[in-house]
């Protein structure tokens, strides 16, 4: 169970976050939708602790998670694996090495230094790539791979730290349509498959509707919707984006509760380059 | 007149060009404005330091000591003439060769000085601005003091010899690199920098992994130009008792030796241009490497 309580991240005296409650059970599947600039991503990199709150705390199973420091965040950190747009990966490391970081947290500080991987570790790594079906690459740069590749193999990484819980800051709004289903239904199947709690960022409702089981909608740093994904109406949705009746595509065709398969990504839900 | 484009009023494209003209022309003004500027602080400069004109009356001198190291070498006999000339070359050519050997390890020492303190100094990995600080303006430090300075000092402290010339180009050599390299951590790109920190890496392991795999050929490219520079370095290393070659060439210089003063000049010369070769063409394909997507 994550409990997020009154978080609040300010820049200068602007509110990126402003006093968020959210809690989440474990399993779930998140999506957090809204404008650029709502907050989405802060929130979820304060929940990873990349970025500091000003205010509020986040609660995981009992234990205050803002207050943690060195080893214990590191290994927090490692529990709450962030995945990005742009992958994150190390683009001159080969596609193992950059799955094998996912493992350093608990690694012997002399083997992370000389890059003298367990052979566990190893395997573990690899059989995370073969679940994607890129053990293959194991071997190439990452930088040499195509956009969907890389966000698989930070999948992989992700993967390998055991987390409890998978942050995706856009994992998507970097691919094409098809990439962008493969990217999807891989964040899926850990959900499903492990257990893992999901929170996602979603520019696109088409994708978010499908995906989630609860839909987080942000405007203005504060939540102004929480609830499933059945009951964001299009009046709802225009609120969250600010746009005016009609413009909100993929909303006006009738929503069918619980997920259900797109059968073509409207071009709304195309994801914005 | 272009057809794709339609031809404007005359009235709205005099305006136009008016308003650009006059927004421009602030810009040329300014122009002109720096260059009188920096003329007229060069003329200051030349006057206030006393660097007269005048003194170039004097040329004659420089091409006559210039004249006077020419040796004679006759069409008869070039070879025994160049032998003669290069009478001492086992001497120099070992002096020569512990130029480089000082140059060389003073470039690796101050290398690894450089690369341990970089890091601290850089603003995108170490969020204490005192100890960034700190270790900044010691390798400020280190590389505004000159190396024959160092070296003077090491002299008197460890005696003659190569040993205050390795020191010497060590510490400038840290300074110099630690800047650089810094420099080239700070234009890193962050974001597996950050992928890094969310895995929960320490501190030591985003360098080692998110920022070495970045830098590390920009460091070896520059570590070569430094090794190049300290090569023309420690050859007057030896003015002091540093070690090396300077020492010999001092000598002939005060002795007026003239011929001498030619021919291990000529050594010098010739080895820095080889190195200066043999490292743009390693630094080169290290670059190249670089450019791969």
């Amino acid at each position: 169970m994550l409990v997020i309580d009154g978080l609040t991240c300010r820049f200068g005296s602007k509110a990126a976050v402003s006093d968020v409650n959210l809690e989440i059970g474990q399993g779930a599947f998140i999506g957090v939708i809204g404008r650029s600039g709502a907050g989405k991503s802060t929130l979820l990199r304060m929940v990873n602790r990349l970025q500091d709150s000003s205010a509020g705390r986040i609660l995981f199973e009992g234990s205050d998670v803002t207050a943690l420091k060195g080893r214990e965040l590191r290994l927090w950190r490692a529990r709450a694996a962030m995945i990005f747009q742009q992958f994150n990966l190390v683009g001159r490391l080969d596609v193992l090495t950059n799955v094998l970081m996912g493992r350093l947290s608990t690694m012997a500080g002399w083997r992370a230094m000389s890059k003298s991987w367990s052979q566990e570790d190893k395997a573990v790594a690899l059989s995370a790539l073969e679940q994607f079906d890129i053990a293959n690459l194991a071997a190439q740069r990452a930088d040499s791979l195509s956009g969907g590749q890389q966000q698989r193999v930070a999948i992989a990484r992700a993967l390998v730290q055991e987390p409890r819980l998978i942050l995706a800051d856009e994992p998507i709004a970097s691919l094409d349509p098809r990439n962008t289903k493969v990217v999807m239904d891989a964040l899926l199947r850990i959900n499903k498959h492990f257990g893992i709690t999901v929170m996602c960022n979603l520019h696109s409702l088409e994708l978010a509707r499908t995906y989630c089981d609860r839909l987080v909608g942000m405007a203005g740093g504060k939540v102004v919707f929480d609830g499933a994904p059945s009951a964001l109406t299009p009046a709802v949705a225009r609120d969250l984006y600010g746009l005016e009746a009609g413009e909100v595509m993929d909303l006006e065709a009738p929503v069918a509760a619980g997920g259900h398969a797109p059968a073509a990504l409207p071009a709304t839900a195309a994801p914005p380059r | 007149m272009s057809a794709t484009v339609p031809t404007l009023p005359p009235a709205q494209a005099e305006a136009l060009a008016a308003s650009y003209d006059a927004a421009t022309a602030t810009r040329r003004l300014r122009g002109l404005a720096v260059a009188v500027v920096v003329a007229g602080l060069m003329l200051f400069a030349g006057w206030f330091a006393e660097v007269r004109p005048a003194a170039f009356a004097n040329i004659a001198n420089f091409s006559d000591y210039l004249a006077k190291t020419i040796p004679s070498i006759s069409a008869q006999t070039p070879r025994a003439d160049i032998v003669a000339w290069y009478w001492d070359l086992k001497t120099w050519s070992r002096l020569l060769g512990e130029t480089l050997l000082m140059a060389y390890l003073g470039t690796l020492l101050g290398a690894i000085g450089g690369f341990a303190l970089c890091f601290l100094a850089s603003a995108n990995l170490v969020r204490n601005p005192v100890l960034r600080f700190a270790v900044r303006r010691y390798l400020e430090f280190c590389r505004t003091v000159p190396d024959v300075v160092f070296a003077l000092i090491f002299v008197f402290a460890f005696g003659l010899g190569p040993v205050p010339g390795v020191l010497a180009l060590a510490i400038h050599t840290t300074g110099a690199l630690g800047k650089l390299f810094a420099e080239v951590v700070e234009n890193i790109d962050m974001k597996p920098v950050e992928g890094l920190t969310a895995t929960g890496a320490t501190w030591m392991q985003r360098v080692r992994f998110g920022v070495l795999p970045q830098v590390l050929s920009n460091f070896a490219s520059y570590g070569l130009l430094r090794f190049e520079i300290n090569v023309r370095g420690a050859g007057v290393l030896g003015f002091v008792g540093a070690g090396g070659i300077g020492q010999e060439f001092l000598t002939a210089i005060r002795n007026f030796y003239y011929t001498d003063v030619s021919a291990i000049l000529l050594m010098i010369i010739a080895t820095v241009i080889t190195i200066d070769l043999v490292t743009e063409r390693i630094r080169h394909r290290l670059l190249s490497l670089d450019q791969r997507p």
